[in-house]
Protein backbone atom coordinates (compact mmCIF):
# COMPACT_ATOMS: atom_id res chain seq x y z
CA UNK A 1 0.00 0.00 0.00
CA UNK A 2 1.24 3.47 -0.71
CA UNK A 3 1.21 6.41 1.68
CA UNK A 4 -2.17 7.75 0.63
CA UNK A 5 -3.84 4.35 0.90
CA UNK A 6 -2.39 3.83 4.34
CA UNK A 7 -3.81 7.14 5.44
CA UNK A 8 -7.13 6.98 3.66
CA UNK A 9 -10.31 7.37 5.63
CA UNK A 10 -12.52 4.34 6.08
CA UNK A 11 -11.98 0.70 6.89
CA UNK A 12 -8.75 0.06 5.04
CA UNK A 13 -6.81 3.22 5.87
CA UNK A 14 -5.68 4.72 9.17
CA UNK A 15 -6.50 8.32 8.33
CA UNK A 16 -9.69 8.54 10.35
CA UNK A 17 -8.09 6.79 13.33
CA UNK A 18 -5.18 9.23 13.27
CA UNK A 19 -7.57 12.18 13.14
CA UNK A 20 -9.50 10.78 16.08
CA UNK A 21 -6.19 10.45 17.88
CA UNK A 22 -5.49 14.11 17.14
CA UNK A 23 -8.90 15.01 18.53
CA UNK A 24 -8.06 13.09 21.71
CA UNK A 25 -4.71 14.91 21.94
CA UNK A 26 -6.52 18.23 21.68
CA UNK A 27 -9.07 17.23 24.33
CA UNK A 28 -6.44 16.00 26.76
CA UNK A 29 -4.28 19.08 26.17
CA UNK A 30 -7.14 21.48 26.73
CA UNK A 31 -8.29 19.68 29.86
CA UNK A 32 -4.73 19.47 31.17
CA UNK A 33 -4.11 23.15 30.51
CA UNK A 34 -7.35 24.08 32.27
CA UNK A 35 -6.55 21.83 35.24
CA UNK A 36 -3.02 23.25 35.28
CA UNK A 37 -4.25 26.85 35.30
CA UNK A 38 -6.63 25.98 38.09
CA UNK A 39 -3.78 24.53 40.16
CA UNK A 40 -1.47 27.38 39.29
CA UNK A 41 -3.84 30.04 40.58
CA UNK A 42 -3.78 28.44 44.02
CA UNK A 43 -0.07 27.67 43.85
CA UNK A 44 0.69 31.27 42.86
CA UNK A 45 -1.41 32.59 45.73
CA UNK A 46 0.39 30.18 48.04
CA UNK A 47 3.80 31.21 46.77
CA UNK A 48 3.05 34.92 47.08
CA UNK A 49 1.38 34.51 50.44
CA UNK A 50 2.75 36.14 53.55
CA UNK A 51 2.38 32.86 55.42
CA UNK A 52 5.51 30.72 55.45
CA UNK A 53 3.48 27.49 55.48
CA UNK A 54 1.55 28.44 52.34
CA UNK A 55 4.77 29.44 50.63
CA UNK A 56 6.41 26.13 51.35
CA UNK A 57 3.36 24.17 50.14
CA UNK A 58 3.53 26.09 46.86
CA UNK A 59 7.25 25.53 46.61
CA UNK A 60 7.00 21.81 47.34
CA UNK A 61 4.49 21.41 44.51
CA UNK A 62 6.51 23.22 41.86
CA UNK A 63 9.83 21.76 42.99
CA UNK A 64 8.66 18.15 42.98
CA UNK A 65 6.70 18.28 39.75
CA UNK A 66 9.34 20.20 37.85
CA UNK A 67 12.12 18.16 39.40
CA UNK A 68 11.12 14.69 38.26
CA UNK A 69 10.66 13.48 34.67
CA UNK A 70 7.19 13.97 33.19
CA UNK A 71 6.89 10.27 32.38
CA UNK A 72 7.48 9.45 36.02
CA UNK A 73 4.79 11.89 37.14
CA UNK A 74 2.38 10.12 34.82
CA UNK A 75 3.34 6.66 36.13
CA UNK A 76 3.16 7.78 39.74
CA UNK A 77 -0.25 9.28 39.26
CA UNK A 78 -1.53 6.40 37.13
CA UNK A 79 -0.65 3.77 39.68
CA UNK A 80 -0.89 6.00 42.72
CA UNK A 81 -4.34 7.42 42.01
CA UNK A 82 -5.93 4.00 41.51
CA UNK A 83 -4.31 2.67 44.66
CA UNK A 84 -5.38 5.72 46.61
CA UNK A 85 -8.98 5.46 45.41
CA UNK A 86 -9.07 1.74 46.21
CA UNK A 87 -7.55 2.41 49.60
CA UNK A 88 -10.18 5.00 50.35
CA UNK A 89 -12.96 2.76 49.05
CA UNK A 90 -11.77 -0.08 51.22
CA UNK A 91 -11.02 1.95 54.31
CA UNK A 92 -14.04 4.21 54.30
CA UNK A 93 -16.71 2.20 52.50
CA UNK A 94 -15.44 -1.35 52.95
CA UNK A 95 -15.53 -1.82 49.17
CA UNK A 96 -13.10 -4.53 48.09
CA UNK A 97 -13.35 -4.68 44.31
CA UNK A 98 -10.80 -3.42 41.85
CA UNK A 99 -11.46 0.17 40.81
CA UNK A 100 -9.92 1.90 37.88
CA UNK A 101 -10.29 5.62 37.30
CA UNK A 102 -11.07 6.68 33.72
CA UNK A 103 -7.79 6.85 31.84
CA UNK A 104 -8.72 10.18 30.32
CA UNK A 105 -9.15 11.64 33.78
CA UNK A 106 -5.79 10.39 34.99
CA UNK A 107 -4.04 11.55 31.83
CA UNK A 108 -5.50 15.04 32.01
CA UNK A 109 -4.75 15.23 35.71
CA UNK A 110 -1.14 14.08 35.29
CA UNK A 111 -0.34 16.41 32.43
CA UNK A 112 -2.32 19.12 34.22
CA UNK A 113 -0.16 18.75 37.31
CA UNK A 114 2.96 19.17 35.21
CA UNK A 115 1.56 22.03 33.18
CA UNK A 116 0.32 23.72 36.36
CA UNK A 117 3.76 23.73 37.92
CA UNK A 118 5.17 25.60 34.95
CA UNK A 119 2.18 27.93 34.73
CA UNK A 120 2.66 28.76 38.39
CA UNK A 121 6.12 30.12 37.73
CA UNK A 122 4.86 32.11 34.76
CA UNK A 123 1.94 33.63 36.65
CA UNK A 124 4.02 34.36 39.72
CA UNK A 125 6.53 36.21 37.57
CA UNK A 126 3.71 38.15 35.91
CA UNK A 127 2.32 39.21 39.29
CA UNK A 128 5.72 40.46 40.38
CA UNK A 129 6.13 42.33 37.09
CA UNK A 130 3.24 44.68 37.83
CA UNK A 131 4.92 47.86 39.06
CA UNK A 132 4.30 48.40 42.77
CA UNK A 133 3.68 52.08 42.11
CA UNK A 134 0.57 51.25 40.10
CA UNK A 135 -0.83 49.39 43.09
CA UNK A 136 -0.04 52.34 45.34
CA UNK A 137 -1.72 54.69 42.88
CA UNK A 138 -4.82 52.51 43.08
CA UNK A 139 -4.71 52.51 46.89
CA UNK A 140 -4.25 56.26 46.93
CA UNK A 141 -7.56 56.85 45.15
CA UNK A 142 -9.39 54.63 47.61
CA UNK A 143 -9.60 51.38 45.65
CA UNK A 144 -10.05 48.40 47.95
CA UNK A 145 -8.18 45.11 47.61
CA UNK A 146 -10.67 43.30 45.42
CA UNK A 147 -11.04 46.26 43.07
CA UNK A 148 -7.26 46.57 42.75
CA UNK A 149 -7.05 42.86 42.06
CA UNK A 150 -9.52 42.74 39.23
CA UNK A 151 -9.13 46.22 37.73
CA UNK A 152 -5.36 46.73 37.99
CA UNK A 153 -3.63 43.41 38.67
CA UNK A 154 -5.48 40.80 36.63
CA UNK A 155 -5.45 42.65 33.27
CA UNK A 156 -1.74 43.27 33.56
CA UNK A 157 -0.90 39.82 34.90
CA UNK A 158 -2.76 38.30 31.95
CA UNK A 159 -0.81 40.40 29.53
CA UNK A 160 2.54 39.66 31.14
CA UNK A 161 1.74 35.97 31.51
CA UNK A 162 0.37 35.28 28.03
CA UNK A 163 3.67 34.67 26.19
CA UNK A 164 4.84 32.36 28.98
CA UNK A 165 1.52 30.55 29.15
CA UNK A 166 1.68 30.10 25.38
CA UNK A 167 4.96 28.34 25.94
CA UNK A 168 3.42 26.16 28.64
CA UNK A 169 0.60 25.29 26.24
CA UNK A 170 3.06 24.07 23.62
CA UNK A 171 4.83 21.96 26.27
CA UNK A 172 1.51 20.62 27.47
CA UNK A 173 0.53 19.67 23.95
CA UNK A 174 3.75 17.71 23.55
CA UNK A 175 3.61 16.18 27.02
CA UNK A 176 0.36 14.49 26.09
CA UNK A 177 2.41 12.17 23.85
CA UNK A 178 3.73 10.59 27.03
CA UNK A 179 0.30 9.50 28.19
CA UNK A 180 0.30 6.80 25.53
CA UNK A 181 1.77 4.68 28.31
CA UNK A 182 -1.61 4.73 30.02
CA UNK A 183 -3.24 3.26 26.94
CA UNK A 184 -5.22 6.35 26.05
CA UNK A 185 -5.43 6.48 22.28
CA UNK A 186 -4.12 9.85 21.26
CA UNK A 187 -1.86 10.69 18.31
CA UNK A 188 1.18 8.88 19.64
CA UNK A 189 -0.61 5.75 20.77
CA UNK A 190 -2.54 5.58 17.51
CA UNK A 191 0.63 5.94 15.47
CA UNK A 192 2.19 3.18 17.53
CA UNK A 193 -0.76 0.85 16.93
CA UNK A 194 -0.86 1.60 13.21
CA UNK A 195 2.89 1.22 12.88
CA UNK A 196 2.73 -2.19 14.56
CA UNK A 197 -0.11 -3.46 12.46
CA UNK A 198 1.14 -2.24 9.07
CA UNK A 199 4.91 -2.55 9.63
CA UNK A 200 5.24 0.98 8.32
CA UNK A 201 6.49 2.77 11.44
CA UNK A 202 8.11 5.68 9.64
CA UNK A 203 4.95 6.55 7.75
CA UNK A 204 2.91 6.77 10.89
CA UNK A 205 5.44 8.50 13.05
CA UNK A 206 6.01 11.14 10.39
CA UNK A 207 2.23 11.54 10.22
CA UNK A 208 2.15 11.95 14.00
CA UNK A 209 4.88 14.57 13.71
CA UNK A 210 2.91 16.46 11.06
CA UNK A 211 -0.22 16.35 13.21
CA UNK A 212 1.66 17.75 16.21
CA UNK A 213 3.23 20.45 14.03
CA UNK A 214 -0.17 21.41 12.66
CA UNK A 215 -1.60 21.67 16.17
CA UNK A 216 1.29 23.70 17.51
CA UNK A 217 1.47 26.12 14.60
CA UNK A 218 -2.29 26.64 14.70
CA UNK A 219 -2.05 27.39 18.38
CA UNK A 220 0.80 29.84 17.94
CA UNK A 221 -1.40 31.76 15.53
CA UNK A 222 -4.14 31.98 18.12
CA UNK A 223 -1.63 32.96 20.78
CA UNK A 224 -0.22 35.72 18.60
CA UNK A 225 -3.65 37.20 18.18
CA UNK A 226 -4.25 36.96 21.92
CA UNK A 227 -0.93 38.61 22.70
CA UNK A 228 -1.57 41.48 20.33
CA UNK A 229 -4.89 42.02 21.99
CA UNK A 230 -3.43 41.88 25.48
CA UNK A 231 -0.45 44.07 24.69
CA UNK A 232 -2.44 47.21 24.12
CA UNK A 233 -0.48 50.03 25.67
CA UNK A 234 2.86 48.30 25.82
CA UNK A 235 5.57 49.96 23.86
CA UNK A 236 7.41 47.42 21.74
CA UNK A 237 11.11 47.39 22.43
CA UNK B 1 -12.80 76.24 61.30
CA UNK B 2 -11.28 72.76 61.31
CA UNK B 3 -7.98 72.29 59.56
CA UNK B 4 -8.04 70.48 56.25
CA UNK B 5 -5.17 68.34 57.47
CA UNK B 6 -3.64 67.90 60.84
CA UNK B 7 -0.73 65.68 61.78
CA UNK B 8 0.06 65.21 65.45
CA UNK B 9 3.26 63.70 66.83
CA UNK B 10 3.78 61.36 63.92
CA UNK B 11 6.52 58.75 64.32
CA UNK B 12 7.58 56.26 61.67
CA UNK B 13 10.42 53.80 61.77
CA UNK B 14 11.64 51.14 59.42
CA UNK B 15 13.01 48.47 61.73
CA UNK B 16 15.38 50.23 64.08
CA UNK B 17 15.70 53.27 61.87
CA UNK B 18 13.46 56.10 62.99
CA UNK B 19 12.64 58.02 59.83
CA UNK B 20 10.03 60.44 61.15
CA UNK B 21 10.54 61.69 64.69
CA UNK B 22 7.54 63.34 66.27
CA UNK B 23 6.39 65.57 63.42
CA UNK B 24 3.31 67.73 63.80
CA UNK B 25 1.91 70.04 61.16
CA UNK B 26 -1.40 71.42 60.04
CA UNK B 27 -2.82 72.81 56.83
CA UNK B 28 -5.78 75.09 56.53
CA UNK B 29 -8.11 75.02 53.57
CA UNK B 30 -6.25 76.52 50.60
CA UNK B 31 -2.78 76.20 52.11
CA UNK B 32 0.10 75.14 49.92
CA UNK B 33 2.68 73.53 52.15
CA UNK B 34 6.01 72.75 50.58
CA UNK B 35 8.21 70.22 52.34
CA UNK B 36 11.87 70.58 51.48
CA UNK B 37 14.96 68.82 52.72
CA UNK B 38 17.83 66.71 51.50
CA UNK B 39 17.23 63.13 50.39
CA UNK B 40 16.84 60.81 53.34
CA UNK B 41 15.33 63.54 55.46
CA UNK B 42 12.00 61.68 55.51
CA UNK B 43 9.95 64.03 53.34
CA UNK B 44 8.42 61.35 51.12
CA UNK B 45 7.83 59.03 54.06
CA UNK B 46 6.01 61.79 55.88
CA UNK B 47 3.80 62.39 52.85
CA UNK B 48 3.12 58.67 52.43
CA UNK B 49 2.12 58.41 56.10
CA UNK B 50 -0.65 60.91 55.48
CA UNK B 51 -2.64 58.59 53.20
CA UNK B 52 -1.33 55.46 54.91
CA UNK B 53 0.78 54.14 52.06
CA UNK B 54 3.18 53.87 54.99
CA UNK B 55 1.75 53.03 58.37
CA UNK B 56 2.87 55.50 61.01
CA UNK B 57 4.03 53.78 64.20
CA UNK B 58 2.36 56.36 66.36
CA UNK B 59 0.77 59.76 66.13
CA UNK B 60 -2.45 60.95 64.59
CA UNK B 61 -3.60 62.05 61.17
CA UNK B 62 -6.82 64.05 60.92
CA UNK B 63 -8.42 64.88 57.59
CA UNK B 64 -11.11 67.56 57.78
CA UNK B 65 -11.09 66.96 61.51
CA UNK B 66 -11.72 63.21 61.13
CA UNK B 67 -9.16 61.06 62.91
CA UNK B 68 -7.88 58.06 60.96
CA UNK B 69 -8.40 55.25 63.43
CA UNK B 70 -5.34 53.10 63.94
CA UNK B 71 -4.69 49.90 65.83
CA UNK B 72 -1.99 47.22 65.96
CA UNK B 73 -2.15 43.86 64.19
CA UNK B 74 -1.14 40.49 65.61
CA UNK B 75 2.51 41.14 64.77
CA UNK B 76 2.37 44.37 66.73
CA UNK B 77 2.55 46.42 63.55
CA UNK B 78 0.51 49.57 63.23
CA UNK B 79 -2.45 49.22 60.88
CA UNK B 80 -5.74 50.99 60.28
CA UNK B 81 -8.61 49.68 62.38
CA UNK B 82 -11.22 50.47 59.74
CA UNK B 83 -10.22 49.82 56.13
CA UNK B 84 -13.45 51.29 54.84
CA UNK B 85 -12.64 54.53 56.61
CA UNK B 86 -9.18 54.55 55.05
CA UNK B 87 -10.57 53.98 51.55
CA UNK B 88 -13.08 56.75 52.10
CA UNK B 89 -10.51 59.19 53.43
CA UNK B 90 -8.12 58.34 50.63
CA UNK B 91 -10.64 59.70 48.13
CA UNK B 92 -10.25 62.99 49.98
CA UNK B 93 -6.47 62.83 49.62
CA UNK B 94 -5.31 62.39 46.08
CA UNK B 95 -1.65 61.69 45.48
CA UNK B 96 0.67 62.47 42.60
CA UNK B 97 3.78 60.30 42.52
CA UNK B 98 7.33 60.89 41.46
CA UNK B 99 7.13 58.11 38.87
CA UNK B 100 3.58 58.97 37.69
CA UNK B 101 2.29 55.42 38.28
CA UNK B 102 -0.33 55.61 35.58
CA UNK B 103 -2.05 52.28 34.95
CA UNK B 104 -0.34 51.15 31.81
CA UNK B 105 -3.14 48.92 30.50
CA UNK B 106 -5.58 51.81 30.40
CA UNK B 107 -5.78 54.79 28.09
CA UNK B 108 -5.28 58.29 29.42
CA UNK B 109 -9.02 58.86 29.73
CA UNK B 110 -9.58 55.44 31.30
CA UNK B 111 -6.94 56.27 33.90
CA UNK B 112 -8.77 59.45 34.76
CA UNK B 113 -12.26 57.95 35.04
CA UNK B 114 -11.26 54.72 36.80
CA UNK B 115 -11.68 55.86 40.38
CA UNK B 116 -14.73 58.07 39.79
CA UNK B 117 -16.53 55.19 38.08
CA UNK B 118 -15.41 52.23 40.19
CA UNK B 119 -14.76 53.78 43.60
CA UNK B 120 -17.14 56.69 43.70
CA UNK B 121 -19.78 55.02 41.48
CA UNK B 122 -20.29 58.08 39.34
CA UNK B 123 -22.19 57.56 36.10
CA UNK B 124 -19.71 56.64 33.37
CA UNK B 125 -20.82 59.22 30.83
CA UNK B 126 -20.72 61.91 33.43
CA UNK B 127 -17.23 60.74 34.49
CA UNK B 128 -16.05 60.83 30.89
CA UNK B 129 -17.36 64.35 30.50
CA UNK B 130 -15.66 65.65 33.62
CA UNK B 131 -12.55 63.58 32.80
CA UNK B 132 -12.26 65.32 29.44
CA UNK B 133 -12.58 68.69 31.15
CA UNK B 134 -9.77 67.78 33.50
CA UNK B 135 -7.60 66.64 30.61
CA UNK B 136 -8.26 69.97 28.92
CA UNK B 137 -7.28 71.71 32.11
CA UNK B 138 -3.89 69.98 32.19
CA UNK B 139 -3.54 70.42 28.42
CA UNK B 140 -3.70 66.78 27.31
CA UNK B 141 -7.02 66.74 25.43
CA UNK B 142 -5.61 65.32 22.22
CA UNK B 143 -4.00 62.34 24.00
CA UNK B 144 -7.17 61.06 25.69
CA UNK B 145 -7.20 57.77 23.81
CA UNK B 146 -3.46 57.12 23.92
CA UNK B 147 -1.78 54.73 26.32
CA UNK B 148 0.59 56.19 28.92
CA UNK B 149 3.62 54.60 27.26
CA UNK B 150 3.09 56.86 24.24
CA UNK B 151 3.36 60.01 26.34
CA UNK B 152 6.35 62.00 27.50
CA UNK B 153 7.13 62.14 31.20
CA UNK B 154 5.68 65.63 31.52
CA UNK B 155 2.50 64.58 29.79
CA UNK B 156 2.21 61.47 31.96
CA UNK B 157 2.57 63.54 35.08
CA UNK B 158 -0.10 65.96 33.91
CA UNK B 159 -2.40 62.98 33.31
CA UNK B 160 -1.57 61.78 36.81
CA UNK B 161 -2.59 65.18 38.13
CA UNK B 162 -5.87 64.97 36.19
CA UNK B 163 -6.41 61.48 37.63
CA UNK B 164 -5.85 62.85 41.12
CA UNK B 165 -8.25 65.74 40.52
CA UNK B 166 -10.89 63.38 39.13
CA UNK B 167 -11.82 62.05 42.56
CA UNK B 168 -12.51 65.62 43.60
CA UNK B 169 -10.18 65.51 46.60
CA UNK B 170 -9.94 68.05 49.39
CA UNK B 171 -6.18 67.77 49.59
CA UNK B 172 -3.60 67.05 46.91
CA UNK B 173 -0.40 65.30 47.92
CA UNK B 174 2.57 65.69 45.59
CA UNK B 175 5.55 63.40 46.10
CA UNK B 176 8.45 65.00 44.22
CA UNK B 177 6.30 65.37 41.11
CA UNK B 178 9.06 66.75 38.92
CA UNK B 179 12.05 64.76 40.15
CA UNK B 180 11.99 62.13 37.43
CA UNK B 181 11.34 64.55 34.58
CA UNK B 182 13.79 65.85 32.03
CA UNK B 183 14.61 69.47 32.86
CA UNK B 184 12.76 70.85 29.86
CA UNK B 185 9.55 69.08 30.97
CA UNK B 186 9.55 70.32 34.55
CA UNK B 187 8.03 73.69 33.64
CA UNK B 188 4.82 72.32 32.14
CA UNK B 189 4.07 70.31 35.30
CA UNK B 190 4.90 73.19 37.65
CA UNK B 191 2.62 75.44 35.63
CA UNK B 192 -0.32 73.10 36.16
CA UNK B 193 0.49 72.87 39.88
CA UNK B 194 0.69 76.62 40.14
CA UNK B 195 -2.74 77.02 38.54
CA UNK B 196 -4.15 74.53 41.07
CA UNK B 197 -2.67 76.56 43.92
CA UNK B 198 -4.23 79.69 42.47
CA UNK B 199 -7.62 77.95 42.50
CA UNK B 200 -7.23 77.71 46.24
CA UNK B 201 -6.64 73.97 46.47
CA UNK B 202 -5.02 72.58 49.57
CA UNK B 203 -1.71 71.05 48.56
CA UNK B 204 1.11 69.32 50.36
CA UNK B 205 4.11 69.28 48.07
CA UNK B 206 7.37 67.45 48.65
CA UNK B 207 9.74 69.09 46.22
CA UNK B 208 13.25 70.02 45.23
CA UNK B 209 11.97 72.95 43.19
CA UNK B 210 12.95 75.87 45.41
CA UNK B 211 11.62 78.38 42.88
CA UNK B 212 8.17 76.78 43.07
CA UNK B 213 8.23 76.71 46.86
CA UNK B 214 9.32 80.34 47.03
CA UNK B 215 6.64 81.49 44.64
CA UNK B 216 3.63 79.32 45.48
CA UNK B 217 3.92 78.03 49.05
CA UNK B 218 1.98 79.53 51.91
CA UNK B 219 4.23 77.65 54.29
CA UNK B 220 7.59 75.95 53.82
CA UNK B 221 8.75 73.15 56.06
CA UNK B 222 12.40 72.16 56.18
CA UNK B 223 12.76 68.56 57.25
CA UNK B 224 16.06 67.26 58.51
CA UNK B 225 16.67 63.75 59.83
CA UNK B 226 12.99 63.15 60.33
CA UNK B 227 12.10 66.24 62.31
CA UNK B 228 11.02 69.74 61.40
CA UNK B 229 14.18 71.78 61.65
CA UNK B 230 12.56 75.00 60.60
CA UNK B 231 9.25 76.23 59.19
CA UNK B 232 7.80 79.51 58.10
CA UNK B 233 6.65 81.60 55.20
CA UNK B 234 8.73 81.37 52.02
CA UNK B 235 10.28 84.75 52.87
CA UNK B 236 11.35 83.56 56.31
CA UNK B 237 12.73 80.27 55.01
CA UNK B 238 14.50 81.52 51.91
CA UNK B 239 15.49 85.05 52.90
CA UNK B 240 16.14 84.79 56.62
CA UNK B 241 16.91 81.18 57.42
CA UNK B 242 17.81 80.72 61.08
CA UNK B 243 19.32 77.24 61.44
CA UNK B 244 22.77 76.46 60.09
CA UNK B 245 21.47 73.29 58.44
CA UNK B 246 18.84 75.17 56.46
CA UNK B 247 21.40 77.77 55.40
CA UNK B 248 23.72 75.01 54.25
CA UNK B 249 20.88 73.20 52.46
CA UNK B 250 19.73 76.33 50.65
CA UNK B 251 23.28 77.26 49.74
CA UNK B 252 23.98 73.86 48.16
CA UNK B 253 20.63 73.83 46.38
CA UNK B 254 21.00 77.27 44.90
CA UNK B 255 24.55 76.43 43.84
CA UNK B 256 23.45 73.06 42.49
Amino acid sequence: MNYLDLLSLGDTGWGDEMLLGALMTILVSLSAMAIGLFFSIFATMAKLSSSAISRSIGNIYTTIVRGIPELLVIYLLYFGANNAIMGIAKGVFGYNQYIELPVFFIAALAVGLISGAYSTEVIRGAFLAVPKGQIEAAQSVGMHKFLIFHRILVPQVLRFALPGLGNVWQLTLKDTALIMVTGLVEIMRQAHIAAGSTHEPFTFYITAALLFLTLSSASSRVLNIAENWANKGIRRA
Amino acid sequence: MTNALEIKHLVKSFGDLEVIKDVSLSAKQGDVICIIGSSGSGKSTLLRCINLLEMPNSGQVLVNGELIKMTVDKNDQACPSDHKQVDRIRTKLAMVFQSFNLWSHMTVLQNVIEAPVHVQKIDKNQAIESGKKLLAKVGITEKADQYPSNLSGGQQQRVAIARALAINPDILLFDEPTSSLDPELVGEVLKVMKSLAEEGRTMIVVTHEMGFAKEVASKVIFLHNGHIEEQGTPEEIFNTPKSERLKKFLYSNIEG
